[in-house]
């Protein structure tokens, strides 16, 4: 059984200030970390791997610096890497990154099983894993909280929907996109980082894929436009209240009453 | 192409201009300057750099016939024909859009047995109602329901296309947006129209602590998602006019490598989406054990118990009970913050509360500047004796 992970590097904190004056990010010494959701994504396939005798590999997209994600996934049990690096590939929207993973991962290899994370800490979008399903023509299953069972031609499970648990059974290829919390990601392994530290990942430029026409990438094929970045702006009416617990309570207690809250 | 390019000839310092960029796209290889696959073509080199310094070169590509496509659809999340509130405010949110650049509202409504359901939103004001009624469609199931999502588009030639931010919304949409190769922004917390139909669409982005607004100059149907209690709902037309349509639903649409087996149904909880009252615990909780006193105080409101990001990863609530971006989103009548510091991810998901009350010990806690009201003292002094308060005077 083949199986690939789509793994993304994403800023080590959410808590990136802005510029109140220039709305410019700062990002000065903000390090790079896996996206924490494909933690689970990347259990979940190392789960099969040691259950089925499964090959996984992971693939990513973005700067060279992002090799470091697929060095941290060698060092959790991950058999091949590949990098989808290219400036031609700068300022993709979600549609333009999901279309050039889909290519990436039709030049990795033929895979039955396609694993992403819910979404990404920075983008927050969880939009990828369904579009690169789309894109591969593949049936795709969201929310999956549960791997019932891994067959021969298909796999069974369970997906957390609003008013119930869904159990389906999806025909290979598929692609799973994986809950938080829906198992328990692995360490990385000193013994794996030293076994794997010159295992080579293969980098693919746009000249690797398939689909050469740089029109369909990064800003050229990014259907979605940032017009403009700003601060949020905080609502428009606020007091603020200084005093004693007492006092503060009393005038608490005084202003729900009187907008009938209590 | 669009690319950056540099002007190398009037680059004075070129290890000066690398901080230019905030995700460290720029390089210097050989003291020469370059931009690597890092950049995320944000223009803020061009922007912020020295003059001429940082060129967009853009070739702009001819965009589609605008005038082609017209109407508002709104896609309608149900669950065995019960239709989730999110589909009512993206009605209430496609009419004013629609009346704006005098279009049609649609929608669209997949799912077996569904056609008195799908009638019964006429009476919000849609103008057409398309249902793709059939037991193929009982169950949500990707590439079925983006099939009669693609025909219904391929029908009806919408400009702009919402959808909830559900979990089938958020399955569903980019795949079918995929289809298309359109573009679709997720989570949106406030949408306009321009009068050539282009979609301006507000989202955070980066994490949350930065608002980006979004439009899809050359390409359509704009999708957009929107999560549960942004828009308001609408009220009921006095003389509904709209009309149901049934569209047919060719076998070919239904293939699917996806079998529903088995439908366990989930106890029923009353989530805090529904709460009308909520108070929130965040980090400046000591120990667990003390969420009794604010789940008290919730009781005291009639409300119900939420928590910070924080608050969940270090297993104090479940994860229902997250507030924030990565969480729940909630609207209701009143939230009372007690230690939370009102990072913009929380802030996002509740910043649509009616009233806001925020106690913090710390004076600059970024949320007082969402706060209708903030008490800067201790909550384990306010809490109790704000207990004590409420019940005294009954």
């Amino acid at each position: 059984m083949n199986i690939i992970v789509c793994v993304k590097q994403v800023p080590g904190t959410s808590e990136v200030e802005v510029d109140q004056k220039t709305g410019v990010l700062k990002r000065d010494g903000v390090k790079s970390k896996m996206n924490p959701y494909d933690l689970y994504a990347l259990e979940t396939a190392l789960a099969m791997k040691g259950a089925r005798g499964a090959e996984v590999s992971v693939i990513t997209m973005g700067p060279p610096q992002a090799a470091g994600v697929v060095k941290e996934a060698f060092m959790m049990g991950v058999d091949k890497g590949f990098l989808l690096s290219d400036r031609r590939f700068a300022g993709a929207d979600v549609l333009a990154t999901s279309y050039a993973l889909s290519q990436g991962i039709r030049r990795a290899g033929n895979f039955d099983l396609i694993v992403c994370g819910k979404q990404t800490t920075d983008g927050d979008t969880a939009q990828v894993g369904p579009e690169i399903a789309e894109f591969l023509g593949v049936p795709h299953v969201a929310n999956v909280r549960r791997i019932l069972e891994v067959g021969a031609t298909a796999v069974t499970v369970e997906m957390d929907m609003p008013e119930a648990l869904e159990v389906a059974k999806v025909s290979y290829p598929c692609l799973v996109t994986m809950e938080k919390d829906s198992c328990q990601p692995r360490l990385p392994s000193f013994k794996l980082k030293l076994a794997t530290k010159d295992r080579a990942i293969s980098v693919f430029t746009l000249d690797d894929l398939a689909d050469r026409d740089p029109s369909h990438y990064g800003l050229d094929g990014s259907p979605t436009q940032v017009l403009k970045i700003f601060p949020p702006v905080p609502n428009d009416s606020h007091e603020l209240w200084e005093g004693g617990g007492k006092e503060l309570a009393t005038r608490l207690a005084d202003k729900l009453k009187h907008l009938k809250f209590a | 192409m669009a690319s950056i390019v540099i002007h190398h000839e009037k680059v004075a310092d070129a290890g000066a201009l690398l901080v230019l960029c905030p995700f460290g796209a720029l390089e210097l290889s050989g003291g020469k300057l370059s931009v690597n696959a890092a950049c995320k073509m944000c223009r803020l080199c061009v922007k912020k750099g020295p003059p001429g310094v940082f060129e967009l070169v853009e070739t702009v590509a001819a965009g589609v016939d605008k005038d082609a496509w017209r109407g508002v659809a709104v896609y309608v999340d149900h669950a065995d024909g019960v239709v989730h509130n999110v589909t009512l405010e993206l009605i209430g949110k496609a009419r004013e859009l629609a009346a704006q650049i005098k279009h049609p509202v649609y929608c669209l409504m997949a799912g077996s047995d569904v056609l008195a359901k799908a009638k019964t939103l006429l009476d919000y004001g849609v103008d057409e109602v398309f249902v793709y009624d059939d037991p193929g469609l009982r169950h949500f199931r990707a590439e079925p329901y983006a099939a009669v999502f693609a025909d219904f588009i391929n029908h009806v030639k919408p400009s702009i296309v919402l959808v909830g931010g559900t979990p089938v919304g958020r399955s569903l949409a980019p795949r079918v947006a995929a289809r298309f190769r359109s573009g679709l922004t997720a989570d949106c917390t406030s949408l306009e129209v321009k009068d050539n139909t282009d979609l301006i669409q507000i989202r955070p982005a980066f994490g949350g602590n930065i608002m980006a607004k979004i439009h899809t100059p050359r390409h359509r149907p704009q999708f957009a998602t929107a999560r549960y209690k942004i828009f308001s709902a609408p009220e009921k037309v006095g003389n509904p006019g709209g009309k149901l349509t049934r569209m047919p639903v060719a076998p070919g649409l239904l293939a699917s490598g996806i079998e529903v087996l088995e439908v366990k149904p989930k106890a029923k909880e009353i989530g805090i989406e529904e709460a009308e009252v909520i108070v929130v615990a965040g980090r400046g909780l000591k120990k667990p054990e003390d969420l009794g006193l604010l789940r008290q105080l919730a009781d005291r409101l009639g409300g119900q118990l939420a928590g910070t990001r924080s608050l969940i990863e270090a297993g104090w609530l479940d994860a229902k009970r997250q507030i924030g971006l990565s969480g729940r989103t909630v609207k209701p009548k009143l939230i009372i913050a007690a230690g939370v510091s009102g990072a913009i991810q929380f802030v996002a998901g509740m910043k649509s509360s009616e009233y806001i009350v925020a106690i913090n010990s710390d004076p600059k806690a970024p949320i007082f500047k969402n706060a209708h009201v903030g008490l800067v003292g201790d909550l384990y002094e306010i809490v109790p004796e704000l207990l004590r308060q409420l019940d005294d005077k009954k």
